[in-house]
């Protein structure tokens, strides 16, 4: 098989690139964890309603925010993938939906232990947690379908149609609240601020801005092995440091 | 396992996952996709007869009255136009308040009555310090005079749909 | 307060901290996973390299 690398230019390029990046947002990542972990639990107040219980939003909601947003942009990449046949695009959407369906479990998983000292129950079918759960099913339904296709731009193109069909689960969850009666209660986050004392906002927006920097530094870390393994046939692949040794 | 059998078997689980995703639409979808119905939904008789539906609402203030068991609560959920009875049978949730949320799954019998199974708790999305809460109290006591509507920002969810 | 009272979370202890456990874990877990992956997929570039060298 004859090999025009310069077809590959982005990923050769980009493979090296997020090699030097992954550190620049792990780091601040565990930092700002930290620090945010530090403010929810020692400088937030208690809740006047829920005491000490409420302080499981600080984990909450910036796996919710993120498990939708982590969506748009996989959709997003995969769409750019389809239209434009980048090759790079489709490996970064591939990248990012593991992380987006473990962002969606935990807020599934927060909002069960959440759910059941507040509001009486671990699970109900309200709008709100059934759409979160279809987006955790969408995440999952892309990573079978992936990998149930051999040839990686048939996969590509598979997986690019259901995260595009799928994006408008998206809004769904975040206007759920407003458009039905739910149980959940209204978005913590609005367009025109938020519901919530000073200590505990900065608590959420740290935890909220880790969660964030997490997120680009396992993507591009799991976007690297992608590269490696679909470009694995190419001369510069075989010509890496950490290939030839 | 051959590779064709661990496609099949990859395409069947995702084929699972997408009917899985449907019927959990379908599912949500029933009953308008809302979760309860108001009182003022219930006395325009727009929930269903004779089976188990959820009604949601605000504890009425002054409504709640326990039974000598300890174990059975009459209360009214209201969302300020209409007002409902409700007889419950069980443990209530903690944040459980006369004038707070709540979501009660049940069946209106003919005593006009809601007979609630289970009852949940609603709580808005303000978070904020007990001082802050206490200030808020006085401050609205000392403006309308009337006893402090416990969170502005519920109201909207309960309003009864158009 | 004492730090009996503070992992008590005022009789809510079993839902903050199960909330921030298994959120971790998982989150453990995965970068755990994107790390083996790594080593597993040089680890076969290697071997198909080395294979294709011998033809």
């Amino acid at each position: 098989m004859a090999i025009n690398w310069f077809k590959y230019s982005a990923p050769t390029a980009f493979y090296g690139l997020a090699g030097k990046m992954i550190p620049w947002f792990a780091v601040p990542a565990a930092v700002l964890f930290m620090v945010g972990m530090y403010i929810g639990f020692f400088v937030a107040p208690t809740d006047a309603i829920q005491s000490e219980a409420y302080r499981i939003i600080f984990i909450h909601v910036p796996a919710s925010i993120l498990s939708m947003f982590i969506y748009l942009i996989m959709a997003g990449y995969a769409a750019l993938g389809l239209i434009f046949n980048t090759r790079l695009s489709s490996m970064m959407a591939t990248a990012l939906a593991p992380t987006g369906a473990l962002f969606a479990f935990i807020s599934l998983w927060t909002g069960a232990l959440w759910g059941k000292p507040m509001w009486g129950a671990w699970w109900v079918w309200d709008a709100r947690l059934t759409s979160e759960l279809i987006l955790l099913f969408l995440y999952l339904g892309f990573i079978a379908l992936q990998s149930s296709i051999e040839d990686p731009r048939r996969a590509d193109r598979a997986g690019a149609l259901l995260a595009i069909v799928g994006s408008v689960n998206v809004p769904i969850i975040y206007f759920s609240v407003k458009w039905w009666n739910t149980l959940h209660q209204g978005a913590t986050i609005k367009f025109t601020g938020t519901s919530m004392h000073v200590a505990m906002q900065q608590a959420m927006f740290i935890m909220l801005l880790a969660c964030w920097l997490y997120v680009i530094a396992v993507t591009l870390a799991r976007v690297r092995s992608i590269i490696l393994e679909r470009e694995r046939n190419t001369q510069w692949v075989n010509e890496l440091k950490e290939v030839r040794s | 396992m051959k590779p064709r059998q661990k496609r099949l078997m990859f395409i069947i689980a995702g084929l699972a996952l997408v009917a899985a995703a449907v019927g959990l639409v379908l599912f949500a979808l029933k009953d308008n996709v809302s979760l309860y119905f108001t009182p003022t939904q219930v006395y325009h008789k727009e929930a269903p007869q004779g089976r188990s539906f959820r009604i949601g609402g605000l504890v009425e203030e002054g409504s709640v009255k326990r039974q000598g068991d300890g174990l059975t609560v009459y209360f009214n959920i209201t969302d300020t136009a209409k007002s409902m009875p409700v007889v419950y049978k069980g443990i209530l949730p903690d944040l459980f308040k006369e004038g707070k949320g709540v979501v009660a799954q049940g069946k209106l019998q003919d005593d006009n009555v809601f007979h609630a199974e289970e009852v949940l708790a609603k709580h808005d999305e303000n978070y904020m310090p007990p001082e802050a809460m206490h200030a808020l109290e006085e401050a609205a006591k000392s403006q309308s005079g009337v006893s402090a509507v416990s969170s502005p920002a519920a109201a909207p969810t309960l309003t009864p749909a158009k | 307060m004492s730090p009996a009272e503070f992992f008590a979370m005022n009789g809510y202890g079993f839902y903050v901290w199960g909330s921030y456990g298994v959120a971790l874990l998982v989150i453990g877990i995965e970068i755990a996973l994107v790390r083996h992956k790594r080593t597993i997929t040089l680890r076969q570039l290697r071997m198909e390299r080395d294979a294709g060298e011998e033809q």
